[in-house]
């Protein structure tokens, strides 16, 4: 039964491992620059789970006072530093992903390609010609 | 309590924002904006080295939010240097270049992004180097990092892939260290390095706390580019514009590095990187293999920036060593080879930028003595370089693989002391190589089936010695080894002794 809980209690963590593994397969195994980059969003996003994971606290609320509840016993109250960490972390992948995009479409321009084996090849056919001149 | 150490980085981020408005009003006022920012930087954080060396730590608190709530600027002796180093070369790459940027970005209306992008990431290093609290120095990681992929992007046809390789590499480490903070914030409740240093003894035993250093280090070990991490740093140095990899290869390594020393030493402490768990000495063996393997990559190149890219996997491998062997001889040959390398680097990347400027390329195989004949000063500078880099006493490389010798003796690890030995022959292999072509190479020689003088002299303009702006900067590199390289007792005995954290010794 202990390890049931194990794998039960941490369900949000379990979550998070299978969509990092998700992530890397994605930038490491897909050919296409656009599914590493969804990979690569994807091991963004997990991390961002991570922390939001990691703040909650049983029967406790949002964190924004209440008059109800009080201020005197923080335990009522989910840790809000980690949400703030993660709008920050949530602005650096947009913009990591802007300048992905944006790169991918200079390659497409360039190259009419954006799947790796053909990329790599029109590549090194540029690349010989250059040693030819 | 001071402003001093978040100075630089205001200045930066705050010419980085206006030079890009400012030059929709006076057209070509970006670069010389650029060269004021980053020379009020570099004054500053010399005078900032001055004054923490004399009269200790100085800290700001952002908002007036004492640490650990608020975030914290902290500028110590290892902080204060590097973010000294760093500012100080930038400045002289960005005189030196003016008219590489000209030649090789002819598309006018892109050196006004050229220099925001330079700017920002000079202020993410600083940040990086000055704060003192781990997600902050996240934030200014990604900042600087998504600069040097811009920056990247903008050389040649092939660029903007390597500069996407590196975009992926980039995030996965960046990605892995967030992580691994996570990991350190859910066991502490904190994320200011001084604050963290103080909770983690208690702690340091439970798994969360081994996961999120291995993660960080992991993630770091990436931008810094240790070998097998390093596979994005060779395209990315070679494709991208000659004045980028010169600013990128002597600084963006040597922060990943100035990062690992600070988690290390700095927050975990030397006793528990070195002895619970043997992070240092993987550390140390993988930068072992990176110096070889580059060394022995780097023979094998033709081209000259993709020689010397490879040869900053070699050298990045001298300061993993420095932190593998977790001692005070380590840290000091690794501290002073972030600054030999920084200026030798910085030296060999401008030659390579002068040389595609006048000759129009930079290839191994079409160098000869008309070259030197045609440019006798940036040739003597680039010798001046390769001598330091193959450890020619009294140039500067010398004296910090002399301190990693000693630091390898003193720690009876044979292999490492073999290796740093091997490898300066290595380096003397693939420099010479190079410079028998400059010195002796005929000008009708080897290089004959491209046409007598080589055929390099339609590409560009062949009119003698590199102009005065791309000269003086490679020089004053060289006479900075020089002068390094003769006054390195002063310079450990005064600067870098004061940085060896107190649990080290």
């Amino acid at each position: 039964m202990k390890t049931l809980d194990f794998f039960v209690g941490h369900y949000a963590y379990w979550f998070v491992v299978a969509l990092l593994v998700l992530g890397l397969y994605g930038m490491m195994v897909k050919r296409n620059l656009v599914k590493k980059l969804i990979g690569m969003t994807i091991f963004q996003v997990a991390v961002i789970i991570f922390y939001i994971a990691s703040a909650v606290k049983r029967e406790a609320t949002i964190p924004i006072a209440d008059k109800a509840i009080g201020t005197a016993d923080a335990s009522l109250y989910i840790n809000p530093l980690q949400h703030t960490l993660m709008l920050t972390a949530i602005v650096v992948g947009v913009a990591t992903a802007g300048v992905a995009y944006a790169l991918l479409i200079i390659i497409f321009r360039r190259y009419n390609t954006l799947h790796e084996p053909e990329l790599m090849e029109a590549m090194k056919r540029e690349e010989e010609e250059d040693g030819d001149e | 309590m001071s402003d001093a150490p978040a100075l630089p980085v205001l200045i930066l981020l705050g010419t980085a924002i206006l030079a890009p408005l400012v030059s929709l009003l006076l057209r070509r006022s970006a670069r010389a904006l650029a060269v004021a920012a980053v020379a009020a930087a570099a004054s500053i954080s010399a005078v900032n080295l001055v004054r923490v060396l004399g009269r200790g730590t100085l800290h700001t608190h952002m908002a007036g939010w004492p640490p650990p709530i608020g975030i914290e600027y902290v500028l110590d002796p290892l902080a204060a240097f590097v973010a000294a180093v760093i500012n100080s070369i930038v400045l002289i790459v960005l005189v030196h270049a003016r008219l590489s940027v000209d030649a090789e970005i002819p598309d006018r209306s892109r050196h006004v992004s050229f220099y925001a992008l330079v700017l920002l990431m000079l202020c993410g290093f600083n940040g990086i180097v000055a704060t003192g609290d781990f997600f902050n120095l996240y934030v200014w990681l990604e900042i600087s990092s998504l600069s040097l992929y811009g920056l990247v992007a903008a050389g040649d046809r092939r660029s903007p892939v390597a500069a996407f390789r590196y975009l992926i590499m980039g995030t996965i480490g960046a990605t892995f260290y967030l992580l691994g903070l996570g990991f350190l914030f859910v066991m502490t409740g904190s994320l200011n390095m001084a604050d963290l240093a103080a909770i983690l003894p208690h702690v340091w035993r439970e798994p969360p706390v081994v996961v999120g250093l291995v993660l960080m280090v992991a993630g770091m070990s990436i931008k810094m580019a240790l070998f097998p991490l390093h596979g994005w740093l060779p395209d990315a140095y070679t494709t991208a514009p000659s004045s980028a990899s010169a600013l990128i290869a002597p600084t963006g390594t040597k922060v990943g590095a100035y990062v690992l020393i600070r988690l290390l030493f700095f927050v975990f402490g030397a006793e528990f990187a070195a002895r619970t768990l043997p992070v240092t000495s993987v550390i140390g063996w993988l930068a072992a293999a990176a110096v070889i393997y580059g060394s022995v990559m780097a023979m094998a190149q033709k081209e000259l920036k993709r020689m010397l890219a490879f040869s900053s996997v070699a050298q990045v491998g001298y300061i993993g060593i420095g932190i593998g062997l977790a001692s005070p001889l380590g840290l000091i040959g690794a501290v002073l080879h972030v600054l030999n390398h920084a200026c030798m680097k910085a030296l060999l990347f401008l030659v390579a930028g002068s040389f595609r400027l006048k000759l129009g390329h930079s290839r191994i195989d079409r160098f000869n003595a008309a070259v030197r004949r045609q440019m006798p000063w940036t040739t003597a500078a680039f010798a001046a370089g390769a001598l330091s880099m193959v450890g020619v006493p009294p140039l500067a490389g010398f004296f910090s693989k002399w301190y990693l010798a000693l630091g390898a003796v003193r720690a009876s690890n044979w292999i490492f002391l073999a290796v740093i030995l091997v490898s300066s022959l290595l380096n003397a292999v693939y420099f010479f190589r190079v410079l028998e072509r400059l010195y002796m190479g005929k000008t009708g020689g080897p290089g004959k089936q491209e046409g007598p003088a080589g055929e390099a002299v339609e590409d560009g303009p062949r009119d003698g010695e590199a102009a005065a702006s791309m000269l003086v900067p490679v020089l004053l590199l060289a006479a900075a080894l020089l002068v390094i390289g003769l006054l390195n007792a002063v310079v450990v005995k005064q600067v870098i002794m004061k940085m060896i954290p107190q649990g080290m010794m």
